[in-house]
C-alpha cells in the first residue's frame, strides 16, 4: 500500500466527484462535499452497482443515480433502513493534493 | 453545559410522537425525562381491540421499547403517576416522591374512560376499556365467565363486544340512541351493521336506559337494571360509553381548563412554559379523540419545544374506520350533512353494502362506507384536498376505479387481494410484506412504507393501494395527506407551494438563500429537495438565478441518460420527427465509430443511441452534429406529429410542420416533469394528441388545443381547452398554458396532476378568455427560453463541465 496523488482538491467540484480509472479493478470515486471534506468509495453502489460517482452529493452522503439508495461518504455504508457497504480508500488533502492510498 | 429540561408526564402516542418529532428536529438540546402512569412503554392504543379478540399480542403493539427511551437518553418512569406541579419553582411530583425539575413541561395525559354514575359501578367486574389493564381484565373475565354486557354502541364499544364474542362469551351491547354509531352512521347503515353483528351472534337493546349495576351479593356485578325496570344478566359490565379529556392534573396545579387543557394555535397552555398536546386538550372548544389530529398536534408541539416556531395546529378532517375483522366501516370529514349540503347515496340492503357522499359547493365534505370500503382512501383523499368534482359527479359513486384505467391489471381494491398479490410493480413488493413492515415497525405513513418496503418508491403508481392497506391496518391513523400539505422532505418543514412563494415573493436566486432563509435543517439539503429548490428559482427568476448543476440528477447534469449498467443513451433532436439521408448517415457512422451496442427508434420518433461510455458522449455529441433532444430532463421532450396535409389522403392540416414550429418554439424548456406535445393532421389523431401534455389536432376550420394528458403510469385523456384558427395562435397558447405550469406546480408533478389541483377552468380563465393575460404569460415563456443554448454545443465546443467526462488515472 502506498499514497498516490491523484489531482488537486480543485479538480473536483464542490458537492461534486471524479471517477479514478484502474485497469482490471472497480472504479473509484472521489467526493468533495461542499464544507470540502474528501472521501473515495469503491464506485458501485451496494444495491445493485450503481456508479455512485454520477450521484447528488449532499452533507457526507451521495445518493444512487439508478435507484437513490443513500450512502454514507465516509463508511460506504447504505443509510438505514437499506442495508450494504461498499469499499471506502483511505484519503489525505496536502496542500490541496488529493492523495489515495492504493495498492 | 446544562441542557434545559423538558419533562413529559403521560406516555402514550401524542406525547411520545412529539418526542420523537422532536428529537428529529434537535437531537441533544433537551434533558428529558418521562412519566407513565401505566407499567409499560409507548404502544398502538388503536390496536387494542385487536389484542383483545386475539388477533394480535400486546408485545406486537409496542410502539417504542424500553431500549428506545435509553438510546436516546430519556429518562423513563413507568407506572408513576405524577399527582402535582408546582409551577413556581417549576417541579413535577409524583404519587410515590419522584420529583422532576422542568424548563419546558410537556402535559400528554389523554383522557379518561366515563363513567356512568349510577349505583353499582363500583362492583367487581366492571371495567372500562382503556389501556392494557383493561384488556387483561376482560381477557380474565373472558375465561371465568359467561355473560358480557357492553353499554355503549359506539365504535369502542362495538370493537369490545366483538373482542369479548371472540373470547367465547355471549355478549349483548346496550345503547342509548335509536341506532348504532349514530356518531359515524345514518340509519340505515347502522341497520345492515346490526344485522350482521346480530348474525355473529352480538344482542343489542337499543334505546335502553342503564339506571343501575346488581350486586350478585358479594360485590360482583350480576346484572344491569334499566330505567324501564327490565332487568338483564352480566358477569362482566364494559362501560364504552365515551371519554373525557384528563385536565385534573392540570387543573390542580391552576392552568386554565374547561373540558380539557386550554391551548392555542401553537399547543401552548396559558403558562408559557408549559405545552399540552393529545386527548387532554382543548383546541379551539374542541377535544380530540382520534389518532390524526393528535399527530399534527405532536408535530406543532415539537416544533415549537425544538424553537423554531413555525408550525400552527389546524385542524384538518378525520376518519374513522371500525376495526372489526369482516365488517368494513369508514366515515370521514361531515358525513351527517346539513341543510346546505346534498347527499349521494347508494343503499343495497341484501348486498350488505350502503354508501353515503356528502357534498358541499360541488366538493365533497364527507363520506359514510358500508359493506364497500374499497374507496375509502380515495374519498378521503378527496375531501383532505377539496377537489371540484363536478366533472366526475356521475361517477363519484364508483370509486376511484370508475374513473377511468388506473393500470395494475385494473386492481384497485386491497381488501380482497391476498397476502401474496403484487402491489408494486416497479419493485416486486406483495400485499402481505407491506402489512407485515407497518405491523412490526410501526409506520404511519405512505413515505415510511416507501422507506422500509420499496413499495410505491419508483413511479408511485401504486400509492393508493398502499395508503388502502396502510389505512385497513391503522384506521384513522393513518397519515395520508397529498402532496400540497407533505414538507418537500425531511430538511424541512415547507411545503412545496410555500417554498415556491418565498422564491417568488423573497427574490431568492440562490439555494444558499432559499435554505437560510426557510431555516433548513440539513447543510446542504439532500437528493429530494436540491433539484426542485434549483428548479424553482430558475423557473422563477430565469436569467437571474444561476443553475446549480451539482443539484441536478445526473441526467440534466450531462445531458444523457444513465442506464443500469453505467452507460448512458443518446437521443439527438429531429424536429417534429423528420430526419433525412445525412443525418441517419452520420448516426450510423457514430454507431460503428463508438461500437454502440443498440440502436432504437424511440415512441417519440427519434434514434437513441443505447451503450455509450460517459467519456465517449462529447465525442458522440460532435460527430451526431445535431441538437440535444433532451430525452433525459425534466423539460420539453418531443413534439410527435404524424404526415398530415402534405402527403396523407385525409390530412386537413399541415401537421408535421406544425410540429417542427411547435418544437422550435418550446425546445429547451425545463419544466417541472417531462412535457410531451403531439399534433395530428386530422381526428384520426395517428400522433396520439390525446394522451399528451399538449395534444393539437387540426381540423379543416383550424386546431383544436387538448392538455394533460398522459399516456405513461396511468392513461389519462387531455381535456378540451380550446380552437384556434391560426398556427400563431397554436404557438402562443401552447406556450401560454405551459407557463403557469412552469410557474406554479410542484416539482415532478405532470401537467394532469397539475390541472387536477387548480382545475380547467382556472387555466381556461388565464389563457383563453384573458387574452391580454394568454400574450403576457407567452412573453414570459419567450424571456425564459432566451437563455438558454443547446447543451451538447456548449460542451463540445466551449468545454463546458469538462471534468465530468474527463476520468482521473494515477
Amino acid at each position: 500500500m502506498s499514497w498516490k496523488t491523484v489531482c488537486t482538491i480543485n479538480d473536483i467540484p464542490k458537492q461534486g466527484a471524479r471517477v479514478l480509472k484502474r485497469a482490471g479493478q472497480d472504479d473509484i470515486a472521489i467526493f468533495r462535499a461542499e464544507d470540502d471534506f474528501v472521501f473515495a468509495l469503491v464506485d458501485r453502489c451496494p444495491h445493485k452497482g450503481g456508479p455512485l460517482s454520477q450521484g447528488i452529493v449532499s452533507g457526507h452522503t451521495v445518493a444512487c443515480p439508478l435507484h437513490n439508495w443513500v450512502v454514507d461518504l465516509q463508511t460506504g455504508e447504505a443509510c438505514a433502513p437499506d442495508v450494504g457497504c461498499t469499499g471506502h480508500i483511505p484519503v489525505r488533502v496536502e496542500d490541496g493534493q488529493v492523495s489515495l492510498e492504493l495498492e | 453545559m446544562n441542557k434545559p429540561k423538558l419533562v413529559m408526564v403521560g406516555n402514550g402516542m401524542a406525547g411520545v410522537r412529539t418526542l420523537e418529532e422532536l428529537l428529529k428536529l434537535m437531537p441533544d438540546f433537551y434533558d428529558i425525562t418521562v412519566f407513565g402512569a401505566e407499567p409499560h412503554p409507548n404502544y398502538n392504543r388503536i390496536l387494542l381491540s385487536p389484542v383483545l379478540s386475539g388477533e394480535q399480542t400486546v408485545k406486537e403493539i409496542m410502539l417504542n421499547e424500553v431500549e428506545w427511551y435509553a438510546e436516546h437518553g430519556i429518562t423513563l418512569h413507568m407506572g408513576k403517576e405524577i399527582t402535582e406541579i408546582d409551577r413556581v419553582k417549576r417541579v413535577v411530583r409524583a404519587a410515590d416522591g419522584t420529583e422532576a425539575p422542568y424548563d419546558r413541561l410537556l402535559l400528554a395525559t389523554g383522557s379518561n374512560p366515563f363513567i356512568l354514575p349510577v349505583p353499582g359501578k363500583d362492583l367487581d367486574g366492571v371495567v372500562t376499556f382503556r389501556d392494557i389493564r383493561d384488556v387483561n381484565l376482560m381477557i380474565e373475565a373472558s375465561q371465568k365467565y359467561k355473560t358480557a354486557v357492553v353499554i355503549g354502541g359506539g365504535l369502542l364499544g362495538l370493537e369490545a363486544a366483538n373482542g369479548l364474542m371472540a373470547r367465547g362469551m355471549e355478549v349483548s351491547v346496550v345503547h342509548l340512541g335509536e341506532w348504532l354509531l349514530e356518531r359515524q352512521l345514518d340509519r340505515t347503515a347502522a341497520k345492515l351493521l346490526q344485522q350482521s353483528l346480530e348474525d355473529r351472534g352480538i344482542a343489542f337493546h337499543l334505546q335502553k336506559q342503564t339506571a343501575a349495576l346488581l350486586d350478585n351479593g358479594s360485590g360482583r356485578v350480576s346484572g344491569l337494571r334499566f330505567a324501564d325496570g327490565e332487568e338483564i344478566p352480566a358477569d362482566l359490565v364494559v362501560m364504552a360509553v365515551g371519554i373525557r379529556p384528563n385536565a385534573d392534573l392540570a387543573e390542580k396545579s391552576g392552568l386554565y381548563c374547561n373540558r380539557g387543557v386550554v391551548v392555542n394555535d401553537t399547543m401552548q397552555t396559558y403558562d408559557p412554559r408549559v405545552y399540552a398536546v393529545g386527548e387532554c386538550v382543548n383546541h379551539r372548544g374542541v377535544a380530540y379523540g382520534l389518532v390524526a389530529p393528535l399527530f399534527d398536534m405532536a408535530k406543532v408541539a415539537a416544533n415549537h419545544l425544538a424553537h423554531y416556531g413555525i408550525g400552527r395546529y389546524v385542524p384538518a378532517a378525520t376518519s374513522t374506520k371500525l376495526k372489526v375483522t369482516g365488517i368494513d366501516l369508514f366515515s370521514a370529514g361531515d358525513f351527517m350533512g346539513s341543510d346546505n349540503t346534498e347527499a349521494i347515496t347508494l343503499s343495497d340492503p341484501m348486498g350488505g353494502i350502503y354508501k353515503k357522499l356528502v357534498l358541499k359547493d360541488n366538493k365533497l365534505v364527507g363520506a359514510c362506507l358500508y359493506g364497500d370500503t374499497a374507496d375509502g382512501a380515495w374519498y378521503f383523499r378527496l375531501i383532505r384536498e377539496g377537489k371540484q368534482v363536478a366533472d366526475i359527479r356521475d361517477t363519484l359513486m364508483l370509486g376511484e376505479s370508475g374513473q377511468g384505467d388506473l393500470g395494475h391489471a385494473g386492481q384497485s381494491k386491497v381488501v380482497g387481494m391476498p397476502d401474496d398479490a403484487e402491489v408494486c410493480g416497479c419493485n416486486g413488493v406483495c400485499k402481505g410484506t407491506i402489512v407485515k413492515a407497518i405491523q412490526e415497525k410501526g409506520l404511519f405513513t405512505v413515505d415510511e412504507i416507501k422507506k422500509h418496503t420499496k413499495a410505491a418508491s419508483s413511479c408511485g403508481s401504486c400509492t393508493g393501494l398502499v395508503e388502502q392497506i396502510l389505512i385497513n391496518c391503522v384506521g384513522g391513523a393513518a397519515d395520508v395527506k397529498p402532496k400540497s400539505e407533505k414538507p418537500v422532505c425531511g430538511c424541512t418543514e415547507h411545503t412545496h407551494g410555500g417554498v415556491r412563494k418565498v422564491i417568488r415573493e423573497q427574490h431568492l436566486t440562490s439555494l444558499r438563500q432559499v435554505m437560510d432563509f426557510l431555516e433548513w435543517r440539513t447543510p446542504d439539503g439532500c437528493a429530494t429537495c436540491r433539484p426542485a429548490l434549483n428548479y424553482y428559482m430558475i423557473s422563477t427568476w430565469p436569467g437571474e438565478a444561476k443553475d446549480d448543476p451539482q443539484s441536478r440528477f445526473i441526467n440534466e447534469r450531462v445531458h444523457a441518460n444513465i442506464q443500469k449498467d453505467g452507460t448512458y443513451s443518446v437521443v439527438p433532436r429531429m424536429w417534429g420527427g423528420v430526419t433525412n439521408a445525412s443525418e441517419l448517415r452520420r448516426i450510423a457512422d457514430v454507431a460503428d465509430k463508438y461500437a454502440i451496442p443498440m440502436v432504437k427508434v424511440t415512441g417519440g420518433q427519434r434514434i437513441d443511441l443505447l451503450g455509450v461510455k460517459k467519456e465517449d458522449l462529447p465525442k458522440v455529441w460532435a460527430d451526431l452534429d445535431m441538437p440535444s433532444g433532451h430525452a433525459y430532463g425534466k423539460s420539453l421532450r418531443t413534439v410527435k406529429t404524424c404526415v398530415g396535409s402534405e402527403f396523407c389522403r385525409f390530412g386537413t392540416q399541415d401537421s408535421t410542420q406544425m410540429g417542427i414550429d411547435l418544437e422550435k418554439d418550446l425546445t429547451g424548456m425545463w419544466s417541472p416533469a417531462k412535457v410531451k406535445l403531439a399534433v395530428s393532421g386530422c381526428p384520426r389523431n395517428c400522433a396520439e394528441s390525446g394522451i399528451k401534455d399538449v395534444g393539437i389536432i387540426g381540423v379543416d376550420s383550424g386546431w383544436e388545443l387538448y392538455i394533460g394528458g398522459d399516456g405513461g403510469i396511468k392513461t389519462e385523456v387531455a381535456q378540451f381547452l380550446a380552437k384556434v384558427k391560426t398556427r400563431e395562435e397554436v404557438l402562443v397558447l401552447s406556450g401560454a398554458f405551459l407557463q403557469p405550469y412552469r410557474e406554479e406546480a410542484f416539482y415532478l408533478e405532470r401537467t394532469v396532476h397539475y390541472l387536477h389541483r387548480v382545475g380547467l377552468d382556472f387555466i381556461k380563465a388565464q389563457v383563453v378568455d384573458n387574452l391580454e393575460n394568454r400574450q403576457a404569460l407567452y412573453e414570459r415563456l419567450r424571456f425564459a427560453l432566451s437563455f438558454e443554448k443547446d447543451p451538447w454545443t456548449e460542451r463540445v465546443k466551449e468545454g463546458v463541465a469538462r471534468h465530468e467526462f474527463e476520468p482521473l488515472t494515477v
